[in-house]
């Protein structure tokens, strides 16, 4: 038993689990803070009896969100001791800052928030959930901080043997980092306005709360057409800048096997590892990777095949992660801008209603193929350029991350299996009619 | 040198802050099903720790990446070697925390029973575990330079690592039952003054016990040995715990509720002084040790991070003080929401 590959397989599993609740809690809690913020102003009691329908799903979106990311602040001690010792110094204290300065927040305010409505005003109370959702972002802006490093490391010297900080705005202002940033708050939003939109959706279909599912729908509305140009716009900028910084995970996310210039992008292909090429390559445009990647349609792109072969990421996992990311970004714009033409036809349009609950999945979907392509088209580096994943696991035995992962496994499986189906039963049942 | 002490006593800190705060809240699950006979009392104990324990749990986070960033080598190999029991207590505080949120939400009593049980083991786990991994590190973990751990995960089950863990234990329970003298009323309120009178009975003879082994597993008095003051730490942990059975006594539970805090972060500081500047001892060899000196981050880090602590550390202990005022006295039963 490999503890390397145990290990590699544990994180993924613990980091894709926890990041199926987190976007969740980021988008959501900004569309609830709004809503709240207009029962503060309007004193319209539907808002009151949104924020505190959307709130419980919220709540136990939050539970398990929260716990599953305890296990992985620990877990680069626990199974990856080598990088911990050789990054700590630049990479710890990115996780410990967002500890204090934002989980803190976070955490402490949820608890003022769920147990606080008799306790301060209207005003405040709204107050404390903007607290709580600017406390998660926060959050996920440091440690985007920190993946950033692992992905394009700057603002660092190798000294002692180690990797040591010399330059904490360069980390900071790492522009990797930063266009991770302004793609991930996008997505979390888009995702909390699909889960709006699609349980709106169910309920405007059952015929039932119209007035609240229509009004809910409507503000998601908004923010899922915003949120969806952003995460194209900033999508791409990313791309333009992976190319620049990560060569070999664009020519991975692309199957582009040869070095040469007028480089095509194909919408189809199946890549055959092995002999470094396609098995079957579809609708292949000449120029536009090279027009991609670098704006310019005579630019060269370095093929995989031009890699020494222990630097190459997996090209079939990139490759697919990207095309299901892509595919289903453009689907969500259009599905926004469609959205956008019926939204004072709601209850006339069933086909797009129901189209928009069985979407709920999709930004799911299109939020794990995205860090699927980040971190599998970074491999087979934990730090790119700088330290193989291969070399950082700890000294422990396969056997006792083979335990830890069986655990993983049993417990994740049933805390997702309860959490979803909570979920579920609460957005079928819908919110509360309101008290005379 | 300074810049490296002062991260060290920071360090200490942060762990016996998260003692001193999820300590209540593990005590209080431990007594749960002893004390929680009905519905009623059930909901009223999780209720009063409801609005903390998730703010009181960010100071394991925070200790946890204070270790990455200040140390962090002793974070990688501290929590590598201690891989078995640090994810147990993971794994018990992943089922705490849902536990409370999904407990109420289906109104059915075998669905009850289930998030009881977790309630409880993901709170006594910890409190025992934390006890037992702490008394290791103050005795040494056998590790090599490597940071390779050798022998099996029963090693840390020796006599003094128990005693460090039923020592634990028992703080927290009688934290968590000031907590809930003060933060309950009727038969949960009276129950749990007097099983703190019980838990403290029992404290004093385990704490004897663990203060005279200490001289003997390990080497913490070299540094009270060097400069006696230093015993007015020890000094003041006996004294908070005597008070706490005075104000038990009196019946001012708020005071021995602040007593049985005060017990606790001097115990911790007994160890990590009697530590210094040691973090991660090996039992293998001296030579191996981990200290403040050989395992820190660079100048520039710790004092970038100094600068973090020294502004946010004040502002969230300011919020989470406001946090205890604003939930002040027993909590009224329609306000709760678990």
């Amino acid at each position: 038993m490999d503890p390397v590959l145990l290990s590699r397989l544990q994180f993924a599993a613990a980091t894709m689990f926890h990041f199926l609740f987190v976007p969740l809690t980021l988008g959501l809690s900004i569309i609830i803070a709004y809503m709240e913020t207009q029962y503060a102003r309007t004193g319209d009691k539907v808002y009151l009896r949104m924020t505190k329908f959307w709130g419980k799903l919220f709540l136990i979106n939050f539970a398990v969100g929260v716990v599953t990311g305890i296990t992985l602040e620990f877990q680069f001690g626990t199974n990856w001791s080598r990088y911990s010792e050789f990054v700590g110094d630049v990479f710890g204290s990115l996780l410990a800052i967002e500890a204090s300065v934002a989980f803190f927040l976070e955490s402490t305010f949820i608890g003022i928030w769920v147990f606080g409505w008799n306790k301060m005003s209207a005003k405040a109370h709204a107050g404390v959930m903007w607290m709580v959702a600017i406390g998660g972002n926060i959050s996920a802006v440091w440690i985007l901080t920190a993946n950033g490093f692992m992905q394009h490391p700057v603002g660092y010297t190798i000294r002692n043997g180690r990797a040591e900080m010399t330059d904490f705005f360069a980390l900071l202002f790492n522009k990797f980092s930063l266009l991770e940033i302004v793609h991930m708050f996008p997505s979390a939003l888009l995702l909390g306005a699909f889960f709006v939109m699609g349980i709106s959706a169910y309920h405007l279909l059952k015929k039932q709360h119209i007035d609240f599912a229509t009004r809910s729908f409507k503000i998601a509305l908004v923010f899922g057409l915003v949120a969806s140009l952003g995460v194209g716009m900033t999508g791409d900028l990313h791309a333009t800048h992976v190319s620049e910084v990560q060569p070999a995970k664009l020519a991975a996310m692309e199957a582009h096997w040869e070095t040469q210039s007028n480089a095509p992008i194909v919408l189809f292909a199946i890549p055959d590892e092995e002999n470094g090429k396609n098995l079957v390559e579809f609708g292949s445009i000449p120029g536009i990777l090279s027009f991609l990647g670098y704006h310019d349609f005579n630019a060269v792109v370095k093929g995989i095949n031009d890699f020494p072969e222990d630097e190459r990421p997996p090209v079939w996992i990139t490759f697919a992660a990207f095309r299901f990311m892509v595919l289903l970004g453009t689907l969500f714009i259009l599905q926004m801008i469609y959205g956008w033409t019926r939204r004072n036809k709601l209850m006339e349009s069933p086909k797009f209603l129901t189209m928009m609950l069985y979407s709920i999945p999709l930004p799911y979907i299109a939020i794990q193929a995205g860090w699927v392509l980040a971190e599998v088209g970074r491999q087979p580096w934990i730090v790119y350029g700088l330290m193989k994943t291969s070399d950082a696991a700890s000294p422990i035995m396969g056997y006792q991350v083979m335990i830890s992962l069986i655990a993983f496994f049993l417990v994740y499986g049933l805390l997702g299996g309860v959490g979803f189906y909570l979920m579920g039963k609460h957005a079928r049942k819908g919110p509360v009619s309101e008290k005379a | 040198m300074v810049l490296e002490t002062i991260w060290f006593f920071i360090w200490g800190l942060l762990w016996a802050i998260f003692f001193m705060t999820d300590g209540f809240d593990f005590g209080v699950g431990t007594l749960y099903p002893f004390l929680g006979k009905t519905e009623q009392d059930k909901r009223a104990m999780i209720n009063s720790i409801g609005p903390f324990w998730d703010g009181n749990e960010v100071w394991l986070i925070t200790a946890g990446g204070v270790t990455f960033a200040a140390f962090p080598k002793v974070y990688a190999v501290m929590f590598s070697t201690l891989y078995t029991p640090l994810l147990i207590i993971l794994f018990a505080l992943i089922l705490r925390g849902v536990a409370f949120e999904f407990r109420g939400q289906i109104d059915h009593p075998v669905w009850k029973k289930i998030w009881d049980v977790c309630i409880f083991v993901g709170s006594f786990t910890p409190a025992l575990l934390f006890g037992v991994a702490f008394a290791n590190i103050f005795r040494g973990i056998p590790f090599d330079g490597q940071g390779l751990y050798h022998g099996n995960i029963l090693k840390l089950l020796n006599p003094y690592g128990l005693l460090g863990g039923i020592l634990f234990l028992l703080l927290f329970v009688l934290h968590g039952a000031n907590w809930l003298a003060l933060k309950t009323k009727g038969r949960v309120k009276v129950e749990a003054a007097k099983i703190a009178g019980k838990i403290w009975l029992a404290l004093v003879p385990v704490a004897v016990i663990f203060l005279i082994a200490s001289k003997f597993a390990t080497s913490l008095y070299d540094n009270y040995q060097e400069m006696p003051l230093l015993f007015l730490v020890i000094i003041l942990s006996v004294v908070a715990l005597l008070s706490v059975r005075f104000f038990l006594f009196v019946e001012d539970y708020f005071k021995a509720w602040c007593a049985s805090a005060v017990t606790i972060v001097s115990c911790t500081f007994f160890g990590i002084i009697g530590l210094f500047p040691v973090l991660f001892p090996s039992l293998l060899n001296s030579e191996f040790n981990l200290t403040a000196f050989n395992a820190s981050s660079s100048p520039l880090t710790l004092k970038i991070m100094l600068f973090v602590v020294v502004v946010f550390i004040p502002i969230v202990i300011g919020y989470q003080i406001w946090a205890y005022k604003l939930f002040k006295g027993v909590m009224p039963e329609d306000e709760m929401e678990y």
